[in-house]
């Protein structure tokens, strides 16, 4: 699909992104003012990425996702309300108060769930992939995870069964350059993360993470290798966080310059440069405002829910 | 009794750990840390702070994440003679590491008929309170008190922080150190000397007449609170911190609960197969039994995993009013 040209999906994609953007400033912000709990990992720069994977998927596919996993929720179809509900506590939240950012999942769009626990979905992800592929259906799984998740040994173990069963998973490294303070130069002696998909004898791909049309692309071909059969794919998405880690990173491992030299990159305004021959200034102006709007209502309705309630808390440690 | 007189000063519990680690440090200089961004970062909870700027990166190392590999380098690194010291960032983790933990670390030393020595230590922040939901919040201070061969200690003082820690790099086996992460801002008085703790030595925090609560990790701080809120209202509570689950000093346990004729025992992990089961047993099989005025009580975090909502948190484990609540209610039905 055609994100720059076509005035449909570029509004699409545009919508998305800001929307991942600004869901977070209101988590920042709630969180600064003591509204919000827990600790919040935030996506702020990286938006492309869900935005260009998941414009490749179709509603029955599904996602596994990461403890950064706002953008993906949103990406995927989450409503805003209920993923907000869940981060301030409240029983209409996805988890009825449950999980958190942590944990943040809406399994009726197919996302099998963020994830403490990091590489934890790739395995999860091939399991989905060996579901789909024992059902003889169409469906693919996109896994979400960072550069750390690939030093991991469920990584391997995951990535290694999704290929040699052929299973029709796409694995998507978010590739921000840090798992917590390190930086990909001292955790990897390969240069390009996508490298290490030769060792499994899928193919892998780098492409540029702050563009959506490049996530796209290469996830659509590698959708269409899965649909076909022809098992995993590996692609690594260069991208960057503009915050800290999470709410405790006092930022000693990275310059200011380098912070500031992805903030010009950015990925939203590279791609509203990129669509202003599709799409009109007022347009544009509407995409921005459109996903302020649904932000802003989220909260609200948000904060006029219940809390979660104590009282059924034994309720779903097993199912019945 | 000569009187020692120790120079104290007051620390965080996180500070405590942090002094261990510089003296065992110095003294020693096959001990070195390996773990996720404890370099410059400091740790994910601040705990290993400056130390990199101190004794730099080779022993201050930074990993990838990839914890069965760390504590799987440690292990080798101990049999080959040095003295690892791994963070785990959360207690939670150590279940990628469990093979290494379990099947090499706890194992080695019988397997190969005492040939070989795994002296390292693992620290790792357990417990909840932060909000971090149900991977990140865990008390599994029974999975590891479980295995032959490792050691687990619960420091719940900063003095006992940097004590118990100490104690576990002196010593010859793998142990498990389970901090919790609430307590790492908690100040308390820490001795200037390097002086380890005798693992398997309970503390008696605070001595009474009509029950013995039995304490672990945060509850520890709860139960002392609790007990002074009981004291208000007539009931003279004993507060016993076993500190050390493996080797477990129950002899100290025992002796307070037959001079009281009541036990409570309050732990922040689930209650099945929970550590306190070990505790009430060790009770039971006693003579302290034939001193029991009422039956032993557990207090226990529910058999729920740790959910995220602060109003739900708090409920899946026992708070200072639970422990008012089961003391009093243990005191006056016997
Ligand atoms: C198994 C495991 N080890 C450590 C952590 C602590 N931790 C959470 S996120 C993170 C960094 C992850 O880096 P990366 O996979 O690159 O994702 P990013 O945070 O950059 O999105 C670490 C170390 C964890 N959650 N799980």
């Amino acid at each position: 699909m055609d994100l720059i040209g076509n005035a449909a999906a570029a509004r699409q994609a545009l919508v998305t992104m800001w929307t991942i953007r600004r869901f977070e400033e209101a988590v920042d912000d709630l969180f600064a003012r003591g509204l919000m709990h827990g600790t919040m990992h935030l996506s702020i720069g990286q938006e492309a990425v869900p935005v260009g994977a998941c414009l490749a998927l179709s509603d029955g596919d599904y996602i596994t996702s990461t403890h950064r996993g706002h953008g993906h929720c949103i990406a995927k179809g989450a409503r805003l309300a209920d993923m907000m509900a869940e981060l301030l506590a409240k029983e209409t939240g996805y988890c009825r108060g449950r999980g958190g950012s942590m944990h943040i999942a809406d399994v009726a769009t197919g996302n099998l769930g963020a994830n403490g626990i990091v590489a934890g979905g790739v395995p999860i992800a091939a399991g989905a992939g060996l579901a789909v592929k024992m059902r003889g259906g169409s469906e693919v799984v996109v896994s979400f995870f960072g550069d750390g998740a690939v030093n991991e040994g469920a990584w391997h173990e995951g990535v290694n069964l999704a290929a040699i069963w052929d299973l029709p998973v796409v694995f998507v490294c978010e590739n921000n350059h840090y798992g917590m303070s390190m930086s990909v130069s001292r955790a990897f002696r390969v240069k390009q993360l996508s490298e290490r998909a030769a060792a499994y004898g899928i193919p892998g791909v780098t492409v540029d993470g702050n563009d959506p049309q490049a996530v796209h692309d290469a996830v659509t071909d590698a959708v269409a290798r899965a649909r076909a059969g022809e098992g995993p794919t590996l692609i690594e998405a260069t991208t960057y966080r503009w915050k800290g880690h999470s709410k405790s990173d006092k930022n000693l491992y990275r310059t200011r310059e380098e912070i500031e030299q992805w903030r010009e990159r950015d990925p939203i305004a590279r791609f509203e440069q990129r669509v202003a021959a599709t799409l009109e200034d007022q347009e544009i102006q509407s995409c921005r405002d459109e996903a302020r709007d649904a932000v802003r209502a989220a909260v609200r309705a948000a904060h006029a829910a219940p809390d979660a309630s104590a009282d059924s808390l034994t309720e779903a440690v097993y199912a019945r | 009794m000569t009187a020692v007189v120790e120079q104290t000063r007051t620390l965080t519990y996180a500070e405590a750990v942090r002094e261990a680690l510089a003296q065992a440090m110095t003294a020693d200089e096959r001990v070195f840390l390996l773990g996720e961004d404890v370099g410059t970062y400091g740790g994910a909870f601040g705990v290993t702070g400056d130390l990199v700027h101190r004794f730099g990166d080779e022993r201050i190392r930074d990993t990838p994440i990839s914890e069965l590999g760390i504590v799987g380098a440690a292990v080798g690194a101990a049999l080959a003679g040095m003295r690892p010291v791994v963070e785990i960032q959360f207690s939670d983790f150590t279940a990628q590491a469990m093979d290494q933990i379990v099947n090499q670390a706890a194992k080695i030393h019988f397997m190969l008929g005492g040939a070989a020595t795994v002296p390292m230590v693992l620290r790792a922040p357990a417990g909840s309170g932060t909000g971090a939901a149900a991977q990140h919040s865990q008390s599994l201070e029974a999975w590891f008190a479980h295995v032959p061969g490792l050691k687990v200690v619960m420091p719940a003082t900063p003095a006992d922080a940097k004590a118990l820690l100490l104690a576990a790099i002196a010593d010859p086996n793998p142990v498990i150190v389970l901090e919790h992460k609430l307590l790492y801002k908690q100040s308390g008085p820490v001795p200037e000397a390097a002086t380890p703790a005798r693992l398997g030595e309970a503390a008696v925090r605070r001595r009474g007449t009509d029950l013995t609560i039995v304490a672990t990790g945060v509850m520890v701080p709860r139960s002392l609170e609790a007990a002074d809120e009981l004291a208000a209202d007539g009931i003279e509570a004993s507060v016993v911190d076993p500190r050390s689950l493996k080797p477990l000093d129950g002899k100290s346990i025992v002796d307070d609960v037959t001079r009281t004729g009541r036990a409570l025992l309050v732990q922040e992990a689930p209650k099945t197969a929970g550590f306190m089961a070990e505790i009430a047993a060790t009770i039971g099989e006693s003579p302290a039994f034939g001193h029991l005025r009422a039956p032993i009580s557990r207090l226990c975090g529910l058999d729920v995993p740790i959910p995220y909502a602060p109003q739900l948190e708090r409920a899946a484990v026992p708070q200072v009013a639970d422990i008012v609540r089961a003391a009093t209610d243990l005191v006056r039905r016997w």
